[in-house]
């Protein structure tokens, strides 16, 4: 057994985390910059945090990911951290030269005390910060929140970047919150056929799914770039996919800009899907295109083929707010019972949502917000599950207890497909329908005795 | 920036490689970066110096880590039973969790907390507030569900910002638990200029807190320790095979596949062998001033450095018996390496390499590519001292800088019981007359040829441009670097975490290097970059069908 010492018996924790169901808000900020085109991340702390960060992002996606760091020393440390920073920036935009670079702090940075506004207006004034040349800041104190927190706060700088010009231009903003760069392709791709047209941000597609051919461009091609983020206030209105993710920086744009916002769940599975699309068409004010009424056919279809392989089927969740809601829905959708679902990340009003969508699922759930998985996976030894669903770690339950085990989430350092095939939409809610069905019937033909063994499922 | 491999085909001097790879910093920068690239003169201890273990520019991407990494993740990760608790944020404990690829043998039901991640998860109110409470709050929580014999604790950036003092809060609790022994490591991330002080900071812990624990004899001969050997990939489980074989007995390995006993044990060793110099040197020096053991430096990677380092053990213990064990081991673990090495050599003979890694791996891994035929144009650490580069005769006139200061030196006295010269003066000298070389390390330059280039704390910039002029056919180094030289379509292999392969060390280790460099640098994928459409871009012809 690979978690050995986890015992059944619960017994209440109140300082130790055992298995985080989170990491910090850094990694956030840094995922999310990625998105900016021409964006160079910047840890603002000691070296460290950048470095765990970028091997984080380069373990799940197999790709580069260049990234700045003020590389702290005890000195920075008791002295502030400025110089450091403007040494950074000079040095950045000399030898890099990006378009961006997007500040994230850190929690030796916060604790400090460092400014990043204020460090910014310096390197302003000494022209550090080259004519057409952005830096952008967010405050992300590892202390606070979870890594949705920083993605969050470094999406709202983004919004931040808006220079309403007075003048319309005719598009929806669409946050999409934490998903994989294929999703966020087929986010554009759904509203294209629907003929909405969008600023989406960030937009990490053709950034962190990028071609082998020879060639290493430190900035690729992807990405939402500064001038839509400039437009993000001239914009019809912005779609925020996840509370968690996504909503601050919708409010701000519609409290500062005064562009008015809808926030909606992210579109994973049947319904919130519905959702997602039902509100294109109403803003677009168009009939729904063939293309999408067959895709989410085949859905449905897909559903009612294979329900008998679903129904009542009890599963464990962990992951992240947003994602879980969607995913809680979906399942539930199925007639499958979520019983365990938790996040490490805070929020009262995860447990809530997550107890509204399972409630007529006629049976009892554990849910829990700034949970782990060690907590996770004392449930299930108490109450057993026929799948897991969760990031990488959870193999290390699913071997010791035998689980069918559908990688989904962040990290994902060990199955790679997660940045090429979505799993938002309809399509990717066949994906993972797919993969679910993947693993539960796998599970079945290993498991069936001879004279039980069928060849059609 | 964009870059291809694809612009050079004609033969650069190294002087020009070096002005190439300055050019664009700006001008304090680059004056910096000057001192820490070398023009290799290949002089046995008089090489020209090169200035390491200093701070990394800020905004230069660098490839360092730091000294939390260096502590818990590198030298205190690998032990399997000892509880190991993270006082500070979430971050560092969840990154450092099962990403390094320490294996470990607790068999069906040894203790094992290395898969497990325990942390503090510090929230604002215990920044505002002192964590100090909590830290023992989560060592009670920790000791009630395991009952661990040990609980160690690391501290991140903010515990000592705040001023939380862990060692406190670890020796009030280790005399409240009575049975199990609990220290702390102030290895804040921000001490220190790389992972390097972290090493450091463990080997005193390591050191202070466990090593001379346990006294009890441990069965068999030829007894050493084996220091700085992480297990990654297996390394370590090679190695002990091996030993095991020669009959050497292995009292303790600092830390790969090693529990808390042998932490607790290791004064009763009669010889260390060190692997990683710069990782753990220190825990060597200070066991022999106090109990009197004797350190060699070997390497195990490569099947003829692992012949010699073999050699160079048995000739310490100066047995017949022992001597002719490990020539009957060598004798018969050679053919099979001699037979894959004819087999692959051809493939790889004349190809280059380059290698940045650690604090020896860029030095030890250049002996396995010698083995292959292939020869390392550059190479480098990323958090070695002079004395890794040039040999430990530098060490009295390395200066310590302001970081290197804060970093604890221990004093050592001999321990006045347990202080055992292992040979009699005599002995000793008797050997060193006939060759043998107790506490020497040459370093690196001296095994590398002229005119290589010889770059320390390399960054991403001038990784790509080195692969763009010098076109080698494999790069080494670690995670963060892989995809980004891979682009260019240059294989690379990582030498920190070996990908997803291993062993490397040993003689079946090197078998599989040989395979494995043999898969990257003779694989299929390197030729499909371009499309056929691409290599003949100009319609000439109308499409002829069949």
């Amino acid at each position: 057994m690979l978690l050995r010492h986890t015992p059944t018996e619960i017994t209440k924790r109140k300082a130790l985390t055992i298995n985080p169901a989170k990491t910090c808000q850094p990694i956030g900020a840094m995922y999310a910059s990625l998105g900016i085109h021409g964006c160079l991340p910047h840890s603002h702390g000691s070296q460290g945090c950048c470095a765990y960060h970028r091997s984080t992002l380069t373990r799940h996606y197999k790709e580069p990911i260049s990234a700045g760091t003020s590389s702290f020393t005890e000195g920075a440390s008791v002295f502030g951290g400025q110089a450091n920073m403007l040494q950074a920036i000079n040095n950045i935009f000399t030898v890099y030269n990006p378009e961006v670079i997007a500040i994230h702090t850190t929690c030796l940075s916060e604790t400090i005390g460092d400014d990043l506004p204020q460090i910014k207006k310096k390197a302003e004034r000494e022209g550090k910060i080259p004519e057409g040349k952005h830096v952008i800041s967010a405050s992300t104190p590892s202390y606070a929140g979870s890594h949705v927190t920083g993605f969050s706060s470094m999406v709202k700088s983004m919004a931040m970047m808006a220079e309403p010009t007075g003048r319309k231009n005719g598009k929806v903003n669409i946050i999409p919150g934490w998903v994989e760069p294929a999703d966020m392709e087929e986010l554009k791709r759904l509203t294209s056929l629907i003929g909405v047209k969008t600023i989406l941000f960030p937009d990490t597609s053709g950034v962190l799914n990028g071609p082998l051919s020879g060639e290493y461009k430190m900035f690729p091609e992807g990405g939402t770039t500064v001038a839509e983020l400039k437009s993000t206030g001239d914009s019809r209105g912005t779609l925020a996919l996840g509370e968690w993710c996504s909503a601050d920086a919708a409010r701000w744009l519609d409290t500062k800009h005064k562009v008015p916002c809808s926030v909606l769940d992210m579109p994973f599975g049947l319904k919130a899907t519905d959702r997602f699309i039902d509100a294109l068409r109403t803003i677009a004010g168009v009939n729904i295109p063939e293309e999408i009424m067959h895709e989410r056919g085949q859905l449905v279809d897909m559903i009612s083929d294979m329900h008998q392989y679903l129904y009542g089927k009890k599963v464990a969740l962990v992951g992240d707010p947003d994602q879980l809601i969607a995913m809680t829905e979906f399942l539930v959708s199925m007639d499958m019972c979520p019983i365990h679902v938790v996040t490490g990340t805070p929020g009262k009003k995860f447990e809530k949502r997550i107890r509204e969508l399972t409630r007529d699922m006629g049976c009892e759930v554990n849910v829990k917000a700034k949970g782990d998985m060690f907590l996770l996976h004392q449930w299930i030894k108490n109450k057993p599950v026929d799948l897991i669903i969760g990031n990488t770690y959870c193999k290390y339950i699913a071997r010791d207890e035998d689980l069918p085990y559908v990688r989904w989430g962040f990290p994902i350092l060990d199955r790679q497909g997660h940045q090429y095939f979505p799993t938002v939409g309809y399509k990717g809610g066949l994906r993972l329908l797919e993969k679910i069905l993947g693993v539960l019937l796998d599970r079945k033909d290993r498991d069936d005795p001879e004279e039980k063994f069928e060849l059609v499922l | 920036m964009a870059t291809t491999t694809k612009k050079k085909l004609v033969q650069w001097e190294p002087a020009d490689i070096k002005t190439e790879l300055l050019e664009k910093y700006p001008p304090k920068v680059a004056r910096k970066r000057a001192k820490q690239i070398m023009i290799n003169e290949a002089l046995q201890k008089e090489t020209p110096s090169l200035t390491a273990n200093v701070r990394t520019i800020p905004g230069i991407i660098t490839m360092r880590g730091c000294t939390y990494a260096g502590c818990k993740g590198v030298i205190m990760g690998p032990t399997r039973d000892i509880v190991n608790i993270t006082h500070g944020p979430i971050g560092c404990g969840f990154y450092s969790w099962l990403t390094r690829r320490n294996q470990t043998e607790a068999g069906p039901d040894g203790e094992n907390y290395m898969p497990y991640c325990f942390s503090t998860d510090m929230q604002e109110q215990d920044i505002i507030f002192g964590g100090e409470k909590k830290l023992a709050a989560a060592i009670q929580e920790a000791y009630d569900l395991y009952h661990p014999k040990s609980i160690a604790v690391f501290a991140t950036c903010p515990v000592g910002l705040i001023g939380d003092d862990i060692h406190t809060v670890t020796a009030n609790m280790k005399e409240k638990l009575g049975d199990c022994n609990v220290y702390a490591f102030s290895c804040e991330g921000y001490k220190g200029v790389s992972q390097s002080a972290g090493h450091h900071i463990a080997n005193n812990q390591v050191f202070r807190h466990i090593v001379g624990e346990n006294d009890t004899e441990k069965p068999g001969k030829y007894k050493i320790n084996l220091l700085g050997e992480y297990n990654i990939g297996g390394d370590g489980f090679e190695i002990d095979r091996i030993f095991k074989k020669c009959g050497i007995t292995c009292i303790s390995t600092f830390s790969g596949n090693s529990t808390y006993d042998q932490f607790a044990s290791a004064h009763t060793a009669d010889l260390n062998a060190v692997m990683c110099h710069r990782s753990i040197n220190y825990v060597a020096d200070m066991m022999e001033t106090r109990y009197g053991i004797p350190w060699i430096k070997v390497n195990f990677i490569g099947a003829r450095s692992t012949a010699r380092s073999l050699r160079k053990i048995a000739e310490y213990f100066g047995e017949q018996e022992l001597i002719d064990q490990v020539e009957e081991v060598i004798t018969e673990e050679m053919p099979e390496v001699e037979a894959a090495l004819a087999v692959i050599t051809p493939r790889t003979e004349g190809k280059t390499a380059m290698m940045f890694v650690g604090g020896s791996r860029a030095h030890h891994y250049q002996d396995l590519f010698a083995e292959l035929g292939m020869k390392t144009i550059s190479a480098g650490y990323e958090f070695a001292h002079q004395d890794d580069y040039e040999g430990r005769q530098v060490l009295p006139n390395i200066k310590l800088d302001a970081d290197s200061r804060n970093i604890e030196e221990i004093e050592v006295e001999p321990d006045e019981t347990r202080f055992k010269p292992r040979k009699s003066d005599k002995e000793m000298k008797a050997l060193e007359k006939a060759g043998y070389r107790f506490k020497e390390y040459d370093g690196l330059a001296p095994d590398m040829d002229k005119g290589t280039l010889i770059i320390d704390d390399l960054n991403q910039y001038e990784a790509e441009k080195l692969v763009e002029l010098m076109k080698p056919d494999i790069f080494c180094a670690g995670i963060k670097e892989k995809y980004s030289i891979q682009k260019l379509g240059v294989p690379m292999k990582q030498l920190h975490s070996y990908d997803s392969g291993g062993p490397y060390a040993g003689f079946q280790g090197a078998i599989n290097f040989y395979r494995e460099i043999d898969r990257l640098v003779n694989s299929r994928v390197w030729g499909y970059m371009k499309a056929p459409w691409q290599e003949n871009p100009q319609l000439s012809a109308s499409y002829n069908w069949e």
